[in-house]
């Protein structure tokens, strides 16, 4: 008994560790972003932004893209035959303004400091999921009994998911340098004001819905804050292409910057498709929280703050889609609404565990 | 039904205005205008009205200008963002829906907000009238949005996708080519190739007319249906509902009867006969807590051993109550809330006869279950002088004593290590005759006289387990025996309408899964005969959003359709679509290639 309780706290041990050593190697892949950045802004594009803003470059073309060329179609026809092109036309009311070329601005060297910060990234991400997962054999249960836990767990995810994104070739480069300054910062709290030894659960935690109810949540709270992300690129980008459409002058570190990020476009898309692809799930985790209080409380629904603040966030996301489909709120508008949502979300996380009791106040935050 | 329905899948920039500056939808009218028919009802999403002043029609008009304000969009927007700010209030103000006692706490402390507060309802958010009135609104809205919107898409599932536009290289994705085969054979392979791809397809005229992803539609209207199912469920839960909660001690037993609950409230519809037949005796209780590191003392397991019958008590069955695991009874649960102790007592009179025996539930007062409560004796006690009275004990316990001379009473662990009970004792009249309901955990002294010891201090004694506590003056004595019990609290209770409820959940999130994750499209293929006798095939698509996945099946769709109408060779150069630039297939797939060298 004695024994195996030692075990358990060298186990414990280790997965510090392991969560500090992320950690270094993160603030490594934070030094590489920060070179990309800056070699990027000497390449072409970067130096040519910034001379060029103000000069007034709406972009009246139209996109136009092969999508596919048949390459299974070998031997089909003579070299003469032309193979179908699809063409492409953007929404009525959208700039055509293309991506940017991302942080290196194309530069070799630019280039080569972003793929150290993602292999640091990656790196850092093994160690953290690392700890993770041997706090979760210490305490010998899902690793989700706390504040510190939580956070652990959260940013794991998040960095997890952008490198799926990486993976799956998705342009999304452009959230490195944020996400994992974020994810410094996160780790820093959780290390420090939120840190709780391992130890074992309250009954109210002893459930199978632990598994399911808290690891959903935490999933959704880590992709919906790569969409926040998203929507505040989106925002600082639109701003910036509105303005050097309308010919105002933009500061030249500000459209170097602006410059190498993906077009206003491309951002609101990509922040619109990772909220509503994670907002069905969002209502699973509600649901799912429901019938565990209604087992562990005897009532499915108690108005208890956290719920109350989930419910919050779950309105605010609806009425972000709603937003989108409404013709006048599209955009930026809709934007903040994707952003007081995610707010929510994070007052839920932070606010209510620190500031506000309730039924949801558990041992040591 | 309207032209604008498509206004999110217009296609085209009007290269004279900026977008930012240009008037909504202006373009995007335009646009529809020129796909006419075959961009309408895409969608069932009502049309944006701009009207911001009210007609001038008289009472009639104003009641259909006010409904059709409620259930457009616009409206439903409003009074979703206005039920998210609604609920802020509830979570930061105590709640008597939640916790009365720390609401009355609140209402000591601020004495100047307290009338305002209560004025505005804001102890009782979730059930206030600002709060009810915008969630009806809202389901109202939602109901007057639904029924139409439902209407049209069965409409539509009745109908045929309608015919291609003119302007198929107005599309979105858009492609063509000139073909050696004849017009009517590419549309026939056309169709087929359609129809195996399960698109609805048919020919009309010179094209051919597909659709596909109607799930989208059908998981949106099912998503906001169930919101109005869960909705009614949690009505019906509310009006319906009923709960009980009782206290037992290990080894008692109680059977589910109004009578026999300390404490009962239901719902306005609650019918007392619904109560379920059932009775189950508490054999034991464990409860297990952390003994060492930082969070000592925080409970690690509670389990209630209960045998339970149903229905006249035909057959007995065993189960374990934990927190997370409630029992069920034919729809009644029964949660396991919160335990405490009991500690037996023995009152002798001064001849020696037991007057009373038997354990009484103390309540916890901390976390370490110092206790607190009182044992009365009712009758069958007489003083020494033969006289009938009655007997009252204020008692303290803890179940871990800290050890003398500590100065603190108060208990250090959770479990019996070191149990000790503090009694003072009374006699005189309980006041239990006056009628007035009396709290059991507390002593009426008011018309009871403290016993005295020899030195005419107040009787107030320590005792362990199996000592005993003499009365002054022969008058008798107590003893607090070595079997301490156990308690538990339990709340029954029934809510029907949870099965809808989760029925409406699952229907909720499989609804949005194909509202969110089915894209809803259009193709059409049209062929004819060029100037120059060589068939021109057009293809184009159209959804109801930009979706980099609409061109790419367009694109699968020209590929597979290129194998039986295959490409003509190029006497003439290929006509490229007015206006919009041809691509040179050096740029890698999927990137934008105009305006990358600003
Ligand atoms: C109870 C509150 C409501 C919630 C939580 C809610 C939520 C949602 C969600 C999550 C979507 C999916 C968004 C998408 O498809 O992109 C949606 C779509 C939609 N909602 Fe609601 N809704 C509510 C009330 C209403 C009301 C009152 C109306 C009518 C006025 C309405 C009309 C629509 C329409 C037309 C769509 C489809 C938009 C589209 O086709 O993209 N909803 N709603």
């Amino acid at each position: 008994m004695i024994l195996a309780a030692t075990t358990n706290e060298n186990l414990a041990n280790t997965a510090n560790v392991l969560v500090y050593s992320s950690m270094a190697i993160y603030t490594l892949a934070f030094f590489a972003h920060i070179v990309e950045w800056v070699l990027g802004s000497r390449s072409k594009v970067g130096r040519t932004a910034a001379a060029l803003t103000g000069a007034g470059t709406a972009a009246k073309a139209k996109a136009t893209v092969e999508v596919r060329t048949a390459e299974k179609e070998n031997g089909g026809g003579t070299a003469v035959l032309e193979r179908p092109k699809v063409i492409t036309r953007s929404a009525a009311g959208r700039r055509d303004v293309p991506d940017g070329p991302g942080a290196a601005g194309g530069t070799f060297k630019g280039d080569l400091y972003g793929r150290i910060a993602v292999s640091m990234t990656a790196l850092g991400f093994l160690l953290e999921a690392a700890g993770v997962i041997s706090r979760a054999m210490a305490v010998q249960r899902a690793p989700w009994g706390n504040m510190y836990e939580f956070s652990t767990t959260f940013s794991t995810v998040a960095v997890g998911t952008y490198l799926a994104f990486l993976l799956t070739k998705k342009n999304v480069r452009w959230i490195g340098l944020p996400l994992v300054t974020t994810v410094l910062l996160n780790l820093g709290i959780a290390t420090t004001v939120l840190y709780t030894d391992s130890d074992q659960l309250v009954p109210a935690l002893h459930s199978y819905w632990l598994w399911i109810h808290v690891s959903t949540a935490i999933f959704c709270g880590a992709v919906f804050y790569l969409g926040a992300v998203g929507t505040l690129f989106y925002l600082l980008r639109d701003v910036y292409e509105s303005k050097v459409a309308r010919g105002a002058t933009v500061g030249r570190a500000w459209a170097s910057i602006m410059e190498r990020l993906p077009a206003a476009a491309t951002l609101d898309k990509f922040s619109y498709r990772v909220n509503a692809a994670v907002f069905p799930l969002w209502t699973f985790t509600i649901i799912a929280g429901a019938i565990w209080a209604g087992d562990a409380w005897g009532r499915y629904w108690g108005w208890d703050p956290k719920e109350v603040w989930s419910f919050i966030t779950w309105v605010a996301y609806a009425c972000y889609l709603h937003a989108r489909a409404t013709a006048g709120w599209k955009g930026r508008k809709a934007a903040t609404l994707a952003l007081v949502a995610f707010g929510c979300w994070l007052f839920n996380y932070y606010g209510v565990n620190i500031f506000v009791t309730g039924k949801h106040s558990y041992a040591g935050v | 039904m309207s032209k604008t329905d498509i206004t999110t899948a217009a296609a085209g920039t009007d290269p004279e205005t900026d977008p930012q500056t240009d008037p909504e939808n202006t373009s995007e009218a335009r646009e529809a205008q020129e796909l006419g028919a075959a961009g309408s009802q895409l969608s069932t999403a009502p049309r944006e009205e701009s009207v911001i002043g009210g007609p001038t029609l008289g009472p009639l008009g104003w009641i259909r200008w006010f409904w059709r304000q409620l259930t457009s969009m616009r409206v439903a927007l409003i009074l979703l963002f206005l039920l998210s700010l609604a609920a802020i209030p509830g979570s930061l103000i105590p709640q008597n829906s939640v916790d009365e006692l720390k609401v009355q706490t609140f209402q000591e402390k601020h004495e100047t907000v307290t009338p305002i507060y209560d004025k505005l309802q804001l102890f009782d958010v979730y059930s206030s009238v600002w709060f009810s009135a915008i969630y009806l609104l809202l389901f109202i809205s939602l109901i007057g949005c639904i029924v139409p919107r439902t209407w049209q898409f069965v409409g539509q599932l009745r109908g045929r996708p309608p015919g291609a536009p003119k302007r198929l290289d107005r599309l979105p994705a858009y492609t063509t080519w000139r073909t050696t085969a004849e017009p009517e054979e590419v549309r026939e392979a056309a169709l087929s190739l359609l129809k195996r791809r399960r698109f609805r397809a048919h020919t009309v005229g010179d094209a051919v007319a597909a659709e596909k992803g109607y799930l989208r539609e059908a998981g949106n209207l099912l998503f906001h249906i169930a919101l109005i199912v869960m909705l009614v469920a949690f009505a019906t839960g509310q009006l319906f509902k009923s709960e009980g909660g009782k206290l037992i001690l290990e080894g008692d037993g109680f059977s589910n009867t109004l009578t026999q609950y300390d404490d009962f409230k239901s719902g306005s519809m609650y019918d007392t006969d619904d109560l379920e037949p059932f009775s189950f005796t508490l054999d034991k209780f464990i409860g297990t807590f952390e003994r060492n590191g930082p969070q000592v003392g925080t409970a690690r397991e509670f389990e209630a051993h209960v045998s339970y019958t149903t229905d006249g008590g035909a057959t007995e069955r065993k189960s374990v109550i934990e927190v997370n695991e409630p029992l069920e009874v034919n729809g009644s649960k029964v949660y396991l809330i919160g335990h405490g102790y009991a500690p037996v007592l023995t009152v002798r009179d001064g001849k020696g006869k037991v007057v009373f025996k038997g354990a009484t539930p103390l309540l916890p007062i901390d976390n370490n279950i110092t206790s607190t409560g009182a044992i009365k004796v009712m009758d069958g006690y007489r003083d020494k002088n033969g006289k009938k009275q009655q007997l009252g004990f204020n008692a303290f316990f803890v179940p871990t004593f800290a050890g003398k001379g500590n100065g603190n009473m108060f208990s250090q662990f959770p479990e019996l290590d070191y149990p000790v009970l503090a009694l003072t004792a009374y006699q005189g009249s309980l006041g239990v005759d006056s009628g007035l309901p009396q709290n059991v955990y507390q002593l009426d002294t008011s018309k009871m006289k403290q016993f005295k010891d020899a030195d005419g201090n107040k009787l107030a004694q320590r005792l362990l387990p199996g000592e005993t506590m003499k009365l002054p003056g022969g008058a008798g004595s107590v003893t607090f025996e070595k079997d301490i019990k156990e308690w538990a609290t339990f709340q029954v209770s029934q809510q029907p309408g949870n099965g809808l409820a989760l029925t409406g959940a699952i229907g909720a999130v499989l609804g949005l899964v194909g509202s969110l994750f089915i894209q809803r499209r259009r193709i059409w293929v049209r062929t004819v005969r060029g100037a120059d006798g060589v068939t021109v095939l057009e293809m184009a698509g159209l959804g109801r959003s930009e979706s980099a996945k609409l061109p790419e099946e367009l694109g699968d769709l020209a590929l597979t359709l290129n194998a039986e109408a295959p490409t003509a060779p190029a006497a003439t150069p290929v006509p490229a679509p007015e206006e919009a630039q041809e691509t040179t297939p050096a740029t890698p797939t999927g990137e934008p290639v105009e305006g990358a060298e600003k």
